[in-house]
């Protein structure tokens, strides 16, 4: 187990270095040249030449690279071209609104996926299995970010029972964590669906009821905690993909989150924010996943069927 | 082939299963009886219905499967009119079970000892430390090495010997009255396989249980069986004690399978003889008796209606045309000497 | 070389369980009545993405203030939005746009993919470990968040969206098509055209490519679905379509600061980006059934 982990610290590595030289050349792969096109195209040559200077751009690539991920490392991320403050400090104030949407999120979508899946698996071929895996489909194919104008339009807006948008009081998290869980859920759902499905003819399931286990148990016990290993997984993809998803869900609930903040960036060309800020994200999903396969390792070894 | 007490009763069983292309007939009128402390050995090709007879028995047929008809008298109760609580109180308590896979049929999230603990919490109302205790003795009792240390131990720890003990040991746990053994020793190496079967046939004695034993291997019915059902095609073909089935086998399909066996005390020469053909699935079933295709003694009455099973003057009983007035073929065969001459005839 | 190497009793015939089979998936597929629902949606959202605008009187983009904010009616079937422009002709006119990004994002990431896919695959060693690096470098960008970094670069358009959504497709197809050509480079057959002197090149696109077909099918078909959820959200930040195209996205981001009051101006183009999205799952789902009962 010891020896998985450091051979799986090993692989991050190189993804990382990855991740920053992605990051890193966002700015440098702009077409044209980055320090007027952030400049404004009404700058002159002394104001370009100053953004230069300012982002560092007049120094080799190399240079540039070594100064951005020991910046980076030591929390420094340069400062918005826009405010002027440290882009460490700005994201800092809304990196935590992000993981809390992501993660009331994703357990939301664990609680909900599981239990749809459970008794769909279980009335399988029922009208109850056919109507979730239905509306499954359904918070799969929607777009979240209409879901969330839907969800302001007729529970804030029409029956008055959410604030329309905002962060923080129990009412505000309630619209925004439905609008991102829902494709998780459809899809841990379907996931446990087919994984209970695939379980519940094992031999070990006949073993069980040839004991005399009750039916309950025999889903509950027996069946549910080897039907969750794969499910295991796709928790960690869907924690990244609603980090991603948290981009519209703030947008739409004007939420002062990472994801906004970017969005925002991007549209003022911001590059330092929009590089910190990604940076942020993609290194939160990477150690998320890390810590995933960790567990899932840990919880397949015990099955491993030699 | 009477016995004082018997301890299970089938009679005229009948399961099939329901598919989008109609009824399967998988066990077509089955009847057979187990004497209190005795083995009986089911035997049979696989697709001859006798794994769903086990099944069937248990109450533990799944979806499309329906038991359709005909009794299963266990201590002169019927099983297909107990309630399904009823019968999670017989299963693994009064009646157990072992599978043909080891390496599948326990648990990978869950510990040895918890598995078989979980067969006294539920039947005993045991406490789950005096459960895991009574489990430690089971272990032992299947001569598990180490028990204590197995105990907590997962199924991926063990081997498949192993592993078999510990099913053993699980279905063993609530000292069952019939145990009913799925082809244990199948999946299992062969030195092994003797050790399973021997330790199967020691614990049958010492706790003087039932054994209903589904095997496709004549050879280990020999060894460990008092009576024998030979299935083909959802039927049984041939009933008798051991010593008659194997002293005088009746029926062209038994007579095949012994035929089909290495012998170590006479010099074979040539090939083993092999019966020819498949088993027919269950859907598609010929109208006479069903081995008939690949019968080398099969005549005009055989292709057109199906036998029944008649007791002979030794006491065993047969479902062949052979043995019956009706008979049309050629007159005074023995179907134990005469049927490699029509066999190699045939082909 | 590698077209002289044909033997004279043919060459060895590889089990082709794609083609052999084709017969059999499709029965499959037709008897899937959901899945094969989801192949007529299809195929009716692309004719009406062709005819649909020739029938269409109204113009998607002129607008026509006096009639602007008027619920659906008679004339204006779904509406008109905040410059009197009327909804459905724009949805309808919006259909070619947001197929087109399907299809063309991820013909792209699709293309891209398995052939970085196959040649890892096929390869191993360092190529395999470089190109899978790589591929997890493009992974490691939660969701959307890569096709929006690509944007920020190259600005926001619809091309541009297309070429993000391919990228981010990318990784998804490699990593399939890297696995299974593993499989199959290992089958015995793939040895013996080896041995008959083919070259690399032909044994790829000759035999491993056609083995590992029903994968990059079904994953194809989900991706688009995938694809238009994307590039949707990407326009309805600003990033993707600019107005006044009728793509759906961008119709919602236009018509936001007016669907309180008027809330078809969101109903329709939402509904209708489910109903495309939902099409191509329902019919990848169902040629997965049918080509591949084993994968997830």
């Amino acid at each position: 187990m010891l020896t998985y982990t450091i051979r799986r610290i090993f692989q991050t590595i190189p993804v990382l270095i990855g991740v920053t030289i992605l990051v890193f050349s966002l700015m440098h792969l702009i077409p044209g040249d980055p320090a007027q096109i952030i400049a404004g195209e009404q700058a002159n040559q002394e104001q370009v030449e100053q953004m230069r200077e300012r982002l560092g751009l007049n120094e080799p690539l190399p240079v540039q690279y070594w100064n951005f991920v020991s910046g980076a490392v030591q929390g420094d991320l340069g400062n918005s071209i826009r405010s002027g403050r440290a882009v460490s400090s700005e994201i800092g104030a809304r990196f935590w609104v992000t993981v809390e949407l992501a993660l009331y999120s994703t357990i939301l979508s664990i609680f909900i996926g599981l239990i749809a899946g459970i008794i769909s698996a279980t009335k399988r071929g029922t009208v109850t299995d056919s109507l979730i895996m239905i509306v499954a489909l359904f918070g799969l194919s929607m777009p979240n970010f209409w879901l969330g104008l839907m969800l302001i339009q007729y529970f804030s807006l029409g029956f008055g029972w959410f604030p329309v948008s905002g962060w923080g009081s129990p009412q505000q998290l309630v619209l925004p964590v439905i609008t991102l869980g829902t494709a998780g859920a459809a899809i841990i759902a379907r996931m446990t669906r087919s994984s209970m499905l695939e379980v519940i003819h094992a031999d070990y399931i006949r073993t069980a009821r040839a004991k005399g286990v009750k039916e309950r148990y025999v889903i509950y016990k027996h069946a549910l905690r080897n039907a969750l290993i794969p499910v295991v997984t796709v928790v960690g993809l869907q924690f990244g993909a609603l980090l991603g998803g948290a981009v519209l869900t703030e947008t739409v609930f004007a939420i002062n989150g990472l994801g906004r903040f970017v969005v925002d960036a991007i549209r003022m060309r911001d590059f330092p924010i929009v590089q910190g800020s990604v940076l942020v994200l993609a290194l939160m999903f990477v150690v998320v996943n890390f810590l995933v396969d960790i567990s899932y390792r840990f919880l397949n070894k015990r099955i491993e069927l030699d | 082939m009477e016995s004082p007490k018997t301890i299970i009763k089938v009679d005229n069983l009948q399961t099939s299963f329901y598919t989008d292309k109609g009824e399967v007939k998988a066990v077509d009128g089955v009847s057979f009886e187990i004497p209190s402390g005795k083995t009986l050995g089911i035997v049979g090709e696989s697709g001859s219905g006798k794994s769903i007879t086990s099944l069937s028995v248990m109450r533990l047929i799944q979806d499309p499967g329906k038991i359709k008809g005909g009794q299963i008298l266990f201590n002169g109760e019927n099983l297909l009119d107990k309630s399904e609580a009823q019968m999670r109180r017989i299963r693994g308590n009064q009646i157990s079970m072992i599978f043909q896979e080891p390496m599948t049929s326990l648990n990978p999230v869950f510990t040895v000892g918890d598995q078989i603990a979980e067969a006294y919490m539920i039947h005993e109302g045991k406490s789950k430390k005096e459960a895991l205790r009574k489990a430690l003795d089971m272990l032992k009792l299947v001569g598990i090495p180490s028990p204590e240390q197995r105990l907590k131990q997962y199924p991926h720890e063990l081997s498949g010997g192993m592993r078999q003990r510990v099913m053993i040991a699980i279905a063993l746990a609530c000292n069952p009255e019939l145990l009913i053994a799925d082809e244990p020793t199948t999946a299992l190496d062969v030195t092994i396989q003797a050790q399973i079967l021997r330790l199967i046939n020691n614990l049958q004695e010492e706790l003087g249980m039932s054994v209903m034993l589904i095997t496709h291997d004549l050879g280990v019915v020999a060894e460990t069986c008092d009576y024998v059902a030979v299935m083909y095609a959802g039927k049984v073909v041939e009933y008798a004690d051991v010593e008659t089935l194997f002293e005088s086998p009746k029926h062209p399909y038994t007579v095949g399978l012994l035929k089909s066996l290495p012998r170590h005390d006479i010099d074979q020469e040539g090939e083993l003889e092999v019966i020819k053909g498949m088993v027919p699935t269950p859907d598609n079933l010929p109208k006479g008796c069903r081995f008939a295709p690949r019968c080398p003694f099969a005549s005009d009455i055989c292709a057109d209606r199906l036998p029944e099973l008649d007791e002979l003057e030794d006491n065993s009983q047969v479902r062949c045309w052979i043995y019956t007035d009706e008979w049309d073929g050629k007159s005074g065969v023995s179907v134990k000497d005469d049927y490699g001459t029509f066999a190699s005839k045939e082909s | 070389m590698a077209e002289t190497v044909t033997s004279p009793n043919k060459e060895v015939k590889p089990p082709n369980p794609q083609i052999e089979n084709l017969k059999i998936v499709w029965k499959k597929l037709k008897k899937n009545k959901i899945a094969m629902a989801g192949g007529f949606l299809i195929l009716f959202f692309i004719l009406a993405s062709w005819i649909g605008p020739l029938l269409t009187t109204m113009d998607p983009s002129q607008p026509n203030i006096p009639d602007r904010l008027q619920g659906p009616s008679a004339e204006y079937w779904f509406g008109t939005d905040h410059q009197g422009r009327d909804i459905f002709t724009r949805i309808v006119h919006g259909m070619s746009i947001t197929l087109y990004i399907g299809f063309v994002s991820v013909a792209l990431g699709c293309v891209a993919g398995v052939f970085l896919g196959l040649i890892s695959g096929y390869y191993g060693g360092r190529t395999d470990t470089v190109i899978m690096r790589i591929m997890d470098v493009l992974l490691a960008f939660p969701g959307i968040l890569l096709a929006l970094a690509i944007v920020s670069v190259l600005g926001g358009s619809l091309n541009n969206v297309i070429i993000a959504v391919g990228i981010f497709s990318i990784p998804v197809f490699a990593r399939i098509v890297r696995g299974s050509a593993l499989a199959v480079r290992k089958l015995e057959y793939i040895d013996a055209v080896r041995a008959l002197g083919a070259s690399d090149t032909r044994i790829i696109f000759k035999h491993v490519l056609p083995n590992i077909m029903s994968p990059i099918i079904v994953q194809a078909t989900l991706r688009i679905a995938t694809a238009v959820l994307t590039a949707s959200g990407l326009s309805f930040l600003g990033l993707g379509a600019q107005p006044p195209t009728p793509e759906w996205g961008a119709m919602l981001s236009a018509g936001r600061n007016y669907m309180w009051e008027h809330p078809h101006i969101a109903l329709f183009p939402g509904l209708a980006i489910v109903a495309v999205v939902l099409a191509f799952n329902l019919f990848g789902d169902g040629l997965r059934d049918a080509l591949d009962p084993k994968m997830k």
